[in-house]
Formats: structure tokens, C-alpha cells, sequence
């Protein structure tokens, strides 16, 4: 058969196709500069830097929270070849069933996992880390990783201070772009609270892998490179050596004790009872399961989120609020025969002691009839018209000591408490149906009062600044950390800086009177410290009262204000008093004088008595 | 005219037999470069892949000098029959009893050594195909004949997809080149490159780019070989009538521009078409849908114009041109309503990721990502022998056998593929001229056989490497890792070159 040309054609065809396969190439190599840039992408190793995490003191410069070195073993599932999976098992201290099921998943996951690496075992002990590096050659695709994790020095302040763990996924939803798999970022307390500043920059190395995928240079010298910039740390008021006695003082028992600066508003102390001890904190994840089947609820914080009856050192406020209203003259006396009756065949109790008495006599020896009387002239005060008039100028005279809502602290997870309104009863009541003698309870800091250990401190705080307080925080301005505005602001009450002078009088005798005189805190003495305290027995509905105290000292230019509640304590002289004159002691002085007290306390268990849902 | 006895002394065409040595030694070193980071070991150490190729191109070596002279190259045409039936034995034999080799059954497991039957099918097909066509009263336009022809073909094809080995029987489709040179008509062979063309272009580019491509063919077409009294108007008419249908689009795109910013004046703002509320309809409505309807309108107007003067001018092309295009047009539409009612959502999502409609990086589309990052980053001289990275690290899959030609892409860059595509394209080329010499129809017809083979195997693999096909695991011939490959190129090749160099001894 002749070929007509035809072979010309087929020439001229293959000529063509070979020119649309160069053109193609051509495109790919010399136009398209994408491909290099991807090639680049495969051929260079990230290697993440994980910036050093802020380091967390107390106002005296000691390390609460710092860092110490731990070791994360990678996996980069696309290199891994054949391996010993028993030997790899033996070195890492792991059964190799644990290797098999973790590669097993990263090959499920490939798609996503793509060329990252992914962390398979974590904070493993140093010496296991350096077998694995002697004989990491045998087993391509598993790599090393130093990260920091948190280091505790001083057991101080767990539940302040917060866990850092590895960012699950819905941390992750809920900070879009910030945190990828595998970082760590702070959950709780201070450590959520400031991981903004604690946390710093990643950084990355870039290396270039040579052919033989080994690592060769660093990718442009370097000049690519972004080191990573540390976390800044973070200076706390807390004074660890107050926080870890307030601790001791309260283990085994169930409550709160609070220290405040009065002339700062920082927080000296906060602790909370039972409490997470800070060896679990480093390891969280371990102890997760301990923690929480707990039935003393470890993680919950007391000292801001417990809500109590203040009991008696609530006398305090309805004294201010009645001399501040002139319902209250300090030299008036009023009789008490163990109790204030009222209605038909109602009484109030009360233990027994002088009378009749003046305020600050009923401030020294804690008498309940007297804050009947005082509470009543407030309510049924003419210039109100009505009792719900008065109950609702009283609410706001009580706010304004910071009491039913948040102070508006900086720690995470505050709670308000809660004081009636005018509305609260008429709700239970019905308007019009209840008066003065119905709500004689909030006299004493009972009924329908509720506050936190921390409100209590804040009141003490108060007090002891004659009429105002800063908004108690628990992290100082440093270089680098600012804090809000708000609190380097006084906040006053509605009562006078006048009145309060009054109060601290009473306040001071029911310390300083001596054994004998009556007054409810002479318990709280402490030579030369002029402690002005108010104790409170807040009834408990599930068994014994609660214990509760506030004081602060020296009664001029005070330097500490305490809160101390123990639930199921019984008087406020029993618990509260010496633990928190204890704290003042240990604060003002440095060192105990009152060591069979301070043995005693520390030595007393009332877990027994606590009952819990 | 060359005399005889001048042929006697050079018979043997030594051009060929340098370019398979070239090729051959191309891919041994990129074969070592590919392997040569996880398989540390010289060129000759017989555990690697390079190793063994050596070894492979040593015995293929061995077997050509016996092809080309020690057996007698009438032989071939001899044994072709029972060649051909005993590999087709082969064939079928395989699929009951080899094992699974990534989802195909066409492996022959024999102890250390395995091989492929489908690649000496090329061989038996080859001859026996040459053989059917080359016999004095064979006549391709008598249907029986050309059935004939066309199961020798078929037969072995259809074996080979039954092995899931669908690369290797697409090869086969190379053998319509053969047909055509032996008389098969062109026409078919345009038609079915017309079909397959507007298939992809339909499923890719859309309707409207489909036939205004196919417009644009065949209007040079009519020009270039219809027989007119104007040639040069019609050039220039066709080619503003081209011109005006690709910028149709803009210009309809131009005009919607014209409507749309109206001032309402009340509301002190520019007044926006509803349409734009699904981000960019407006824009895309036109130049997918109105030229297209257009273009059919004025169509179907021209069209018996077109056949009349086709008619009176008697202009076959033109007759056909305009056959081609209602053809066209059927099946543009036939595809797009078969594509997206017809097929089932999972059919139709393997077809677009096939064709590249849909990136699909971490499934089929992750080696042809690969594969283009590789050959991409090579840029004009490429990294250097055993530089590359891409290749190295398996970032590319099969980057000895099927996706070879990364390693030359990444390593040697746009001048490396330039080497390598003009080497194949002299081979094939010489095959032809080589063949279209000869007087004898077998050796002649078997020539283009073996040329179509080493085209198609070029065309599909470097196709599918740089994005061009789809991903159709073939061996790039002589180049690629593995003896069965290898030896089959070989002897094909060789086979050649003794019928060539018997034919030139005796006539």
C-alpha cells in the first residue's frame, strides 16, 4: 500500500504532540513559579521554637510558677519506615502495643496529617529521653521535641495560680487562629486569666533537607528564621509565704481565708479549702480524675465562689449604714435578755452578756438584740414611706460596701453573693404582706445575705481604710503587665469616712478587751499588733454553725485585712479568729509567738463534720 | 536512487541502536538518583533498584545481539500465529493465578523474578497485526478484513482491562496510527479524535468553549482544503467570524457593564442588579449561556446555506465540516446531560478529578500534585544529579517506574526534557522513515507498530506526569525501572531492526 503522504501526516502529528508535551514542561519550569515555591514548602522542615512561658513570682520576687524542661517524642508519619517496634517500645518505656495503635491511627488520619508531625508521647522523664536520642538513627520519621512545662517551687496557691494543658478542640473553636494542636495555654486561675502576656510568640527554625532527607543547613542562613519571644511574666500580690501558712493553717478543714492589703487592694493570700495541691497542677491530666470525683470539690474556689450567710460580722454594715442614717447614735443603749422578742412569741437569741449596752459595746460582745433594733430603725425610718422603701435604701447603702455583686476583681470565675431587695420578699411575702420584724434576720447577717469569703475581706478592707476600698486584684503592674485602671481607684461607700472610726472602736475592744470582758475575739489578741476583729456565727443549715472572723491590724495604718470562714467551725471564736489572727501574726511579725494555738489549728480535722451532697 | 550493494555495509541502522543506548543509560542514572537517598549503594550494588536495572540492561543487551544476529529474521513472521495465541494464553492464565499487585492481576510471580504478559502482548499483537495486514488480498475497507484486523487488536486489549490493567490497554488504542497508515481512513481517525477531544473540552471548558473550538478547526479546515473561487476572502472572512465568536463573551460582558450602573438618584447610590446577590451571576450567566445560544441561532440559520453551496460547489469538506459540527453539537449537549443526570454523583466526581475540574490534592490528584511540584521546581538546568528533592524524599510515588520522568524534570530541568523528548521523538520519527523504505509490507507495517507502541507509552506517561492526562500507571519505555518493561522495548525494537537490516541485505 502506497502511503499518500500519509506518513507525513503521522510525522507532522508526532512533531506536534512532542511540541504540546515541551510546551506543557515549558509552562511547569520557566512560566510557572508556584510549583518551585510548593517544591520549597516540601523540601524545608519547620521546626517550631516554643517560646519559654512567663514565669509567675509573688510580690516578694519568689517563684511561684516556672519552667522546667520536658520531652515530647514527634512522629512524622510520611517518613517512618520499617522499625523494631518492640526495641522502640523498650527505649521509650511504652508497650509496643501503644506504638502500633498510634501509628495504626495516624495512617487513618494521613489525608490531614499530610507531612506534619504529630506528637505521640509526651513529658517523657529526661533519662528516657536520652536513651531514645542514643539510638533515634534506627528509627527515621521519630523525633525528639524540648518543650517547657510549669514547675512549682512553693506549694502555694493551686487554685489561684491555674493548670496549663494541651488546647483541645473546642479551646481551639473558641480562639480561632491562635493556638494550634498540640500548644498549651492556660485554663484556669491566673494562668487563663493572663495567657495573653504568659504565653509569648512561637517561633520557627527553617532547615533545608539536603536529597538524602537529612536536615543540611539552615534554610537562608537563617534570615527567615523567627526566634520566639517569651512570655512576660507575671508578678502576683500574693505573698507566698502568707498563702502557704494560710494553707496549712487550713487543711482539713472546708472554707476560705482571704488577706488583703487595705492601703492597695492586693490580695495577700487566697486560700481555698480542700485545694488542689501544685504537684497535681504540673501534671493535670493524671490527677483528672482524682480531682474531680473529689466530694470536697478541690477545683472550686471558695474564697470567690461560695456563697455564705455572713453571720455576725455583718453587724458591721447595719451599724454604718444606721449611723450614716442617724437612725444610730453610738452612745444608745439597748437592753437584751438573751434575745429580742418580737411579733407574738417570737425571739431572736442571743448568748449572754452586759446589758443594756452602747454600739460599741455591741460591737465587742456581739450582741443580736441590739442589731434587731438598729436594723429596724433603718426600715421603718419615717423619711421612707414604706418598709420596702427602707429595705431598698438599705440594699443600696450594702452594695455600695461591694456585697451582692462582683467586686470586679481580676481573678477569673468571681461570684456575686446576693443581697435582698424590696422585690425578694414581695415576691415570697406578696407586696405589702411582710415588714420589718419579717426580715429581722439581716440584722445579724442571716436570711436571705449571702457573700463570699472574699466580699468579707473586702468589707474588713473597707472598714479598715475608714470608708473606702480598692478593688481586690491579684496581679501587680510589672514591665510588660498592665492592670485595669479600676484598681487604683478608691470606691466609697454611701457611708461617711466619718462614722467608720466608731465601728473600729468596737472593733478593737472585742480583740483587745482580755479574757473576761466580754468581748467575743480576745482569742485574737495579739501583743503590740492592735488587731481589731468581729467574729460571726453563721448558721448552717447541714449541721454545725460556721465559723466565721474579720479583722485587720494595726488599728492605725493598717497593713492587713483577713477574712477567714470555716464551714461547720461552730463559734467565730473557735476557728476563724485564731487561724486569721494567725495570718496577721505570721504577716505583721514573721514569726509565731502563739505556737500552741498555731498547732492546735493546724492540727484540727472537721472533714468529719462536713456533709456534702 | 542509492544502489543495493551501497545499503549492504551500513543495513544495520546504527542511529537507533545509539539513541536506545542513550536512553537506556538516562534512565539507569536517574533510576540511581531517584533511589540513591534510601537505598544508599553504587550504581552496580545488586540489592538496589539501580543495580538491578543494570542487570536488566545487560541481558536486554544480551538479547538483542541474539535478535539482531543470531536468530534468522524470517523467523518472526513464522511463528506470529502460535506467538501470538500462546501469549493470549498467558494472558488469561495470569488473572487466576497471580496475586494482587496494587488491585491488577497481570504479574507472573516466578521467585525472585516477575513479569508482565501484557508488555510481550505489544510483541505478539505487533507481529501477528503485521502479519493480517501485510497478506496480498488484504483489503481494510472489506469489513471482513478490517474486523479481522481489528480483533487482533481487540482481543488481547480486552484481556488486559479484564487485568485491571487499564494503562497498558489504552497503549493498544496507538494501533489506529497503523490502520490509518495502511489505508484506514482518515475521516475515522479525525472523527474519533474529534469525539474524545470534545468530550474533555465539554466536561472542562464548558459547551460554548467546545464548539467555539470546534468551529475554529474546522473553519481552517473548509479554507485549507475545500476547493473555493476566493480563497483569500474566505480566509479573512473565517477568521473574523473566529475572532468574533471568541469575544463574543466580552463583548456581551461590555454591554452588561453598560446597564447596570444606573444612579438612583432617590437613594443617593448606585443602583445594583438584583443578580448580583449571588456573588457574580450576572457575569457568568453571560458567557456561559447567551453566546452559546447565539452561536446555535446563527448556526442553525447558516447551516443550509452552507449545504447548498456545498451541493453546488461540489465541496466535500465543506459537507463534512458541517457533518462534523451538528455531530459536535449532539454530542456536546449529549455529554453535558449524560455528565450531569445520567452518571452518578461518585462516577462523576472520578471524571472531574481525572480531568482536573476538580482538585482533589490528597486523593488521585495528590501524585500528579506531586509529580508537577517536581518537575515545576526543576526550572530551565534543573537541581544537578542527585539534587533533587522532590523525587528523592517519595514525596512522588513510583519515582522509579511510572513517574520517572520527575527525576529528569527536577534534575535536568527544561533542558533534560528537551533531551529526552526530541531522543524519543528521533526514535519514533526514524522508525517511520525507516519503515516507510522498506518493500516489504511486514516489516514495514511492523515498523509503525513499534513506533505507535513507544508514541503511545511517551505521549500517556509524560502526559500524565506534567498534568496533561490522567493518572495511567504505563512505564516511559527504556527509562522506566523494571525487566519486564525493558526486555519487552528491547526485543520489539530490535525485532525491527533485523527485519530492517534483512530487508536491506536482500533487496
Amino acid at each position: 500500500m502506497k502511503s499518500d503522504g500519509r506518513h507525513i501526516r503521522l510525522l507532522i502529528g508526532l512533531g506536534a504532540a512532542a511540541l504540546l508535551l515541551l510546551g506543557r514542561i515549558f509552562t511547569l519550569q520557566i512560566v510557572d513559579e508556584g510549583y518551585k515555591e510548593e517544591a520549597g514548602r516540601n523540601a524545608t522542615i519547620y521546626e517550631t521554637i516554643y517560646p519559654t512561658r512567663g514565669v509567675i513570682y509573688d510580690r516578694n520576687g519568689v517563684i511561684l510558677v516556672g519552667n522546667k524542661v520536658a520531652y515530647d517524642i514527634l512522629v512524622n508519619p510520611r517518613e517512618v519506615e520499617a522499625f523494631d517496634t518492640v526495641a522502640l517500645a523498650t527505649v521509650l518505656d511504652v508497650d509496643p502495643e501503644f506504638i502500633r495503635s498510634r501509628l495504626a491511627e495516624y495512617n487513618r488520619r494521613r489525608r490531614t496529617i499530610g507531612f506534619q508531625a504529630v506528637t505521640m508521647i509526651r513529658n517523657l522523664p529526661a533519662e528516657t529521653y536520652m536513651r531514645f536520642d542514643e539510638v533515634k538513627y534506627k528509627f527515621p520519621g521519630f523525633r525528639g521535641q524540648v518543650r517547657g512545662i510549669r514547675d512549682y517551687p512553693v506549694n502555694a496557691g493551686g487554685n489561684l495560680l491555674g493548670y496549663v494543658s494541651e488546647v483541645n478542640q473546642a479551646y481551639l473553636d473558641a480562639h480561632p487562629g491562635e493556638y494550634r494542636s498540640g500548644d498549651y495555654a492556660g485554663m484556669t486561675g491566673i494562668e487563663a486569666a493572663r495567657e495573653k502576656e504568659l504565653r509569648g510568640e512561637k517561633g520557627y527554625h527553617i532547615y533545608l533537607r539536603n536529597s538524602r532527607n537529612q536536615i543540611e543547613q539552615p534554610y537562608k542562613d537563617g534570615a527567615e528564621d523567627k526566634e520566639a519571644v517569651p512570655g512576660h511574666d507575671i508578678v502576683t500580690t500574693i505573698d507566698a509565704t502568707l498563702q502557704q501558712y494560710g494553707q496549712e493553717l487550713m487543711q482539713n478543714k472546708v472554707g476560705s481565708l482571704v488577706a488583703i492589703e487595705p492601703s492597695t487592694g492586693e490580695i495577700l493570700a487566697l486560700v481555698s479549702s480542700p485545694g488542689i495541691d501544685v504537684s497535681m497542677l504540673a501534671d493535670i491530666g493524671k490527677h483528672w480524675n482524682e480531682i474531680s470525683s473529689d466530694p470536697y470539690k478541690p477545683m472550686y474556689n471558695r474564697a470567690v465562689q461560695a456563697s455564705y450567710p455572713p453571720g455576725s460580722v455583718f453587724k458591721l454594715v447595719n451599724g454604718l449604714i444606721g449611723l450614716q442614717e442617724g437612725t444610730l447614735r453610738p452612745e444608745m443603749m439597748y437592753s437584751c435578755n438573751h434575745g429580742y422578742s418580737f411579733g407574738a412569741g417570737h425571739k431572736l437569741g442571743c448568748h449572754g452578756h452586759k446589758s443594756p449596752l452602747n454600739m460599741e459595746e455591741s460591737i465587742m460582745m456581739s450582741c443580736n438584740a441590739y442589731y434587731c433594733y438598729v436594723l429596724k430603725n433603718i426600715l421603718d425610718n419615717r423619711k421612707y414611706g414604706n418598709v420596702a422603701e427602707g429595705l431598698d435604701a438599705w440594699h443600696d447603702y450594702v452594695e455600695s460596701f461591694g456585697f451582692g455583686r462582683k467586686l470586679g476583681s481580676d481573678f477569673p470565675a468571681e461570684l456575686s453573693g446576693s443581697i435582698p431587695t424590696s422585690k425578694t420578699y414581695n415576691r415570697s411575702y406578696g407586696k405589702g404582706s411582710w415588714n420589718s420584724t419579717t426580715v429581722i434576720s439581716l440584722s445579724i447577717g442571716q436570711g436571705e445575705i449571702l457573700a463570699t469569703p472574699m466580699h468579707l475581706a473586702n468589707l474588713c478592707a473597707t472598714i479598715a481604710n475608714r470608708g473606702y476600698y480598692y478593688i481586690p486584684h491579684i496581679i501587680k503592674a510589672s514591665e510588660g503587665v498592665e492592670i485595669e485602671k479600676r484598681f487604683t481607684e478608691k470606691q466609697y461607700t454611701k457611708v461617711d469616712t466619718t462614722q467608720f472610726p466608731k465601728v473600729i472602736k468596737g472593733m478593737w475592744r472585742a480583740v483587745n478587751s482580755g479574757p473576761g470582758m466580754g468581748g467575743t475575739a480576745w482569742i485574737a489578741h495579739v501583743d503590740s499588733l492592735n488587731i481589731c476583729g468581729k467574729t460571726g456565727t453563721a448558721q448552717n443549715p447541714r449541721g454545725a454553725d460556721n465559723s466565721v472572723f474579720i479583722c485587720f491590724a494595726p488599728m492605725d495604718n493598717p497593713k492587713i485585712a483577713v477574712a477567714c470562714y470555716v464551714e461547720n467551725g461552730g463559734f467565730g471564736a473557735t476557728y476563724a479568729a485564731p487561724m486569721a489572727s494567725l495570718m496577721v501574726e505570721k504577716y505583721l511579725k514573721g514569726e509565731i509567738k502563739r505556737t500552741t494555738l498555731e498547732t492546735r489549728m493546724k492540727e484540727a480535722n472537721l472533714m468529719s463534720r462536713v456533709k456534702h451532697d | 536512487m542509492i544502489e543495493p550493494h551501497a545499503h549492504k555495509r551500513q543495513s544495520i541502522d546504527w542511529s537507533i541502536i545509539g539513541v536506545y543506548l542513550l536512553l537506556v543509560l538516562i534512565g539507569w542514572l536517574n533510576i540511581y538518583a531517584s533511589v540513591h537517598s534510601s537505598e544508599a549503594s553504587s550504581l552496580f550494588d545488586w540489592s538496589s533498584r539501580a543495580g538491578k536495572q543494570f542487570v536488566w540492561i545487560l541481558t536486554s543487551l544480551g538479547l538483542a545481539t541474539i535478535i539482531l544476529f543470531v536468530l534468522p529474521p524470517r523467523l518472526w513472521e513464522g511463528i506470529c500465529i502460535p506467538f501470538y495465541i500462546l501469549v493470549v494464553f498467558l494472558l488469561i492464565v495470569v488473572i487466576f493465578v497471580s496475586n494482587d499487585v496494587k488491585g491488577s492481576h497481570s504479574w507472573f510471580d516466578l521467585g525472585p523474578i516477575r513479569f508482565q504478559p501484557a508488555e510481550i502482548s505489544k510483541i505478539s499483537t505487533s507481529l501477528l497485526l503485521s502479519f493480517v495486514l501485510s497478506q496480498q488480498n488484504f483489503r481494510l475497507s472489506n469489513i471482513k478484513d478490517f474486523l479481522l484486523a481489528a480483533g487482533v487488536i481487540l482481543l488481547p486489549m480486552l484481556i488486559i482491562v479484564a487485568e485491571s490493567e487499564t494503562g497498558s490497554a489504552l497503549v493498544y488504542v496507538g494501533f489506529i496510527f497503523v490502520l490509518y497508515r495502511e489505508g484506514f481512513s482518515g475521516w475515522w481517525l479525525g472523527l474519533i479524535g474529534m469525539v474524545i477531544a470534545l468530550f474533555i473540552a465539554t466536561l472542562t471548558a464548558g459547551p460554548y468553549w467546545s464548539i467555539v473550538g470546534l468551529i475554529a478547526v474546522l473553519i481552517p479546515f473548509c479554507i485549507l482544503t475545500g476547493n473555493g473561487a476566493h480563497p483569500w476572502r474566505r480566509i479573512l472572512l473565517g477568521t473574523l467570524f473566529v475572532l468574533f465568536i471568541a469575544f463574543l463573551p466580552g463583548i456581551l460582558n461590555w454591554t452588561g457593564t453598560l446597564v447596570e450602573e444606573h444612579v438612583d438618584y432617590l437613594n443617593h447610590r448606585i443602583w445594583v442588579p438584583q443578580a448580583h446577590e449571588s456573588a457574580g451571576y450576572f457575569w457568568d450567566f453571560l458567557p456561559n449561556v447567551k453566546p452559546l445560544y447565539l452561536l446555535l441561532i446563527l448556526s442553525v440559520g447558516a447551516t443550509p446555506f452552507l449545504l447548498i453551496r456545498a451541493y453546488r460547489n461540489k465541496d466535500v469538506a465543506l459537507a463534512i465540516s458541517v457533518g462534523a459540527f451538528l455531530l459536535g453539537v449532539a454530542l456536546v449537549f449529549s455529554t453535558d446531560y449524560l455528565f450531569e443526570n445520567v452518571l452518578q454523583p461518585h462516577q462523576r466526581s472520578r471524571i472531574e478529578v481525572l480531568l482536573g475540574m476538580k482538585e482533589d490534592l490528597a486523593g488521585v490528584g495528590y501524585n500528579v500534585h506531586q509529580s508537577k511540584i517536581a518537575i515545576g521546581s526543576g526550572g530551565l538546568l534543573g537541581k544537578g544529579f542527585l539534587q533533587g528533592t522532590q523525587t528523592t524524599f517519595g514525596f512522588v510515588p513510583e519515582q522509579t517506574t511510572d513517574f520517572i520522568f520527575c527525576t529528569i524534570g527536577e534534575e535536568w530541568g527544561f533542558v533534560g526534557c528537551l533531551v529526552v523528548i526530541a531522543l524519543y521523538t528521533f526514535l519514533i520519527a526514524r522508525l517511520i522513515l525507516d519503515a516507510e523504505s522498506c518493500r516489504d509490507h511486514f516489516t514495514r507495517i511492523y515498523g509503525y507498530c513499534v513506533a505507535s507502541c513507544i508514541f503511545m507509552h511517551l505521549f500517556i506517561n509524560v502526559g500524565m506526569t506534567v498534568g496533561l492526562m490522567p493518572v495511567i500507571g504505563i512505564p516511559l519505555p527504556l527509562l522506566s525501572y523494571g525487566g519486564s518493561s525493558l526486555w519487552a522495548f528491547t526485543i520489539l525494537i530490535f525485532i525491527f531492526l533485523a527485519l530492517y537490516r534483512n530487508e536491506k541485505k536482500y533487496f
